[in-house]
């Protein structure tokens, strides 16, 4: 087994009175992909986002347990998160473009806003990032229009630029082709196996085929449990637990 | 006991007469209701269009081209004008908005982006409090926090004033405006790494400039026509302005000291600085709308 780049230890989190995550222990391995499915409203966006506390941003929201990243716990007020979700980075289920910037400033907004000022390093960071995220050569002339004029797999990727652009370790990605046509979606899936060279990959998707062609390893989240957590092929192909195979088969309910 | 086909066709034509007057009936009530809201809707304009055709007739005759470039003179002198009214009152507006500008989108600023619960309900009434306070009573205030400590009256106590009646408007509308800025995109901004006040000054705050910009130019408009609460503030002045330290001259405080003066040719002096302060305010409120208009079209998809 490789190394642990990311860990949960008895995760709890929800809103008001409500446990979304009912005390979740998970381990991702170091350039895997991990994918995360389940019902909708089983918890799979809430421990997701606990990963890179954004859960907390949330009003009336609460988490406890551990989150380890590299062994070190990042839960808890001593820790800032500002300096965890440079190394967490996130793309969303809808592409979310900043409006007000260009394609190039979308891209580069991370780093400039936090100090990198140099044109020429920008300039490189954009051309890199948006490669990376396949979409250079769609629109390498015209970087200076809107990120919003874009279309929706395109801005998908454009945000995937984006979050490359700060170089995070770990990239969590909830849904992030649900929104778009199946080519997009090709195209993105692609972009996860290319981009595990670089990145520690957590997806979460309703699409369970996305899962099996993707993914190296799966967790299956019921009600805000893990029920079943395995190499992808052998949870798709033999899973333990009951409530796994009724799900994966489309029986559940 | 089956219907016939002759019964059915019987009842289907007896349907479609009740359906037939029915609608006949509603074309008539709906031409009245148009007609009333015709009514009401000329009504409204009347007092509108009777006070702008008012104002033009009285105002025209006193404008000429020392208006704008003359100071006040004795009665019977020539080349009177309202020359230094005018920079005044644009002075005075300078001044209220460096003060109600930031202190305005800052309130803003705290109540979309921070505030939550008890506080912030309390900043957001005494707000909503602040912009049903009468003007003369903040001009008031200001006399007594300002004018008197500093024995004179004075464009900085003027310019104070006014800031202070721009704060709700400027306050009120930023807050609506970056609330129109979709969650998502602050959580973005925040999974990218960036803290917080960045995230709301160089994203969100950006992204609704266009926005933000109108309300204020809407809170110029509206200030800029402010009589009391500069009668004890900034006062008048005959002459040039002459620093933020002494009492300095605008329009509406001059129209009101012509206005009650016995003099026509100070009445005729008084109705052309109501026209040029009507078509500013008119001009500002068209050209900020149209401004927003134009760059709210196709934003923040
Ligand atoms: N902002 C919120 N406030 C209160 N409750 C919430 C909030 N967001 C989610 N929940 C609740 O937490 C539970 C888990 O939601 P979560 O979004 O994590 O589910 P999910 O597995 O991501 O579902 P989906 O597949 O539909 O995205 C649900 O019961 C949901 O109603
Ligand atoms: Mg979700």
């Amino acid at each position: 087994m490789s190394e642990v780049i990311l860990e949960t230890k008895k995760l709890v989190a929800g809103f008001g009175d409500l446990d979304a995550v009912k005390g979740i222990d998970l381990r991702f391995e170091k350039n895997s992909v991990t994918a995360i499915i389940g019902p909708s409203g089983c918890g799979k966006s809430t421990y997701i986002r606990c990963l890179n506390r954004l859960h907390e941003e949330v009003p009336g929201a609460y988490s406890s347990g551990e989150v380890l990243l590299n062994g070190e716990n990042i839960q808890g007020l001593r820790v800032d998160p500002v300096a965890i979700r440079r190394r967490i980075g996130m793309v969303f289920q809808k592409p979310n473009p900043f409006p007000s910037l260009s394609i190039f400033d979308n891209v580069c907004v991370g780093l400039k806003l936090s100090g990198v000022r140099k044109s020429s390093v920008l300039k490189e960071v954009v051309e890199t990032s948006l490669r990376a995220a396949a979409l250079w050569d769609e629109v390498k002339d015209k970087l200076d229009a809107p990120g919003v004029s874009l279309s929706g797999g395109q801005q998908q990727r454009l945000c995937i630029a984006r979050t490359l652009a700060v170089e995070p370790t770990v990239l969590l990605m909830d849904e992030p082709t649900s929104a778009l046509d199946p080519i997009s979606t090709a195209k993105i899936e692609e972009l996860v196996t290319d981009l595990k060279k670089r990145v520690t990959i957590v997806i979460v998707t309703h699409n369970m085929q996305q899962a099996a062609r993707i993914s190296d390893r799966t967790a299956f989240f019921l009600l805000g449990d893990l029920i079943e957590f395995d190499d992808t092929s052998r949870l798709f192909t033999a899973p333990k637990q009951e409530q796994t195979e009724r799900y994966i088969t489309g029986r559940f309910g | 006991m089956a219907m016939t086909a002759s019964d059915r066709a019987r009842k289907n034509r007896a349907l479609q007469k009740f359906i037939a007057k029915r609608y006949q009936r509603r074309k008539i009530v709906n031409g009245l209701a148009y007609l009333a809201i015709g009514i009401a809707t000329l009504t409204a304009l009347v007092p509108l269009f009777s006070v702008s055709e008012f104002i033009l007739r009285k105002g025209l005759p006193g404008l000429n081209w020392d208006f704008f470039t003359g100071l006040p003179q004795p009665v019977g002198e020539p080349g009177s004008g309202m020359a230094n009214s005018i920079v005044g009152t644009a002075i005075l507006v300078l001044l209220g908005s460096l003060i109600g500008l930031p202190w305005g989108i800052a309130i803003g600023i705290y109540l979309a982006e921070y505030g939550r619960g008890r506080a912030a309900g309390i900043v957001r009434f005494s707000v909503d409090m602040l912009s049903s306070v009468p003007s003369i009573i903040v001009g008031l205030f200001v006399y007594t926090a300002i004018v008197v400590p500093m024995k004179q009256f004075s464009a900085f106590s003027g310019g104070v004033a006014l800031g202070i009646l721009m704060i709700p408007t400027i306050a009120r509308s930023s807050e609506e405006l970056l609330k129109l800025v979709p969650q998502h995109i602050r959580e973005a901004g925040l999974a990218l790494g960036l803290p917080r006040w960045k995230v709301v000054l160089q994203i969100v705050l950006r992204g609704s400039m266009s926005g933000i910009i109108t309300a204020v130019i809407l809170a110029i408009a509206r200030v800029a026509g402010e009589t009391a609460p500069l009668l004890f503030t900034a006062f008048n002045n005959r002459f040039w302005h002459d620093g933020l330290g002494q009492p300095i001259s605008s329009l509406p405080v001059q129209i009101y000291t012509y206005a009650i003066s016995p003099y026509d040719e100070w009445h005729r002096q008084a109705w052309a600085a109501a026209l040029v302060l009507v078509v500013f305010v008119f001009a500002v409120n068209l050209g900020a709308r149209t401004i927003f208009r134009n760059k709210t079209k196709g934003s923040h998809v």
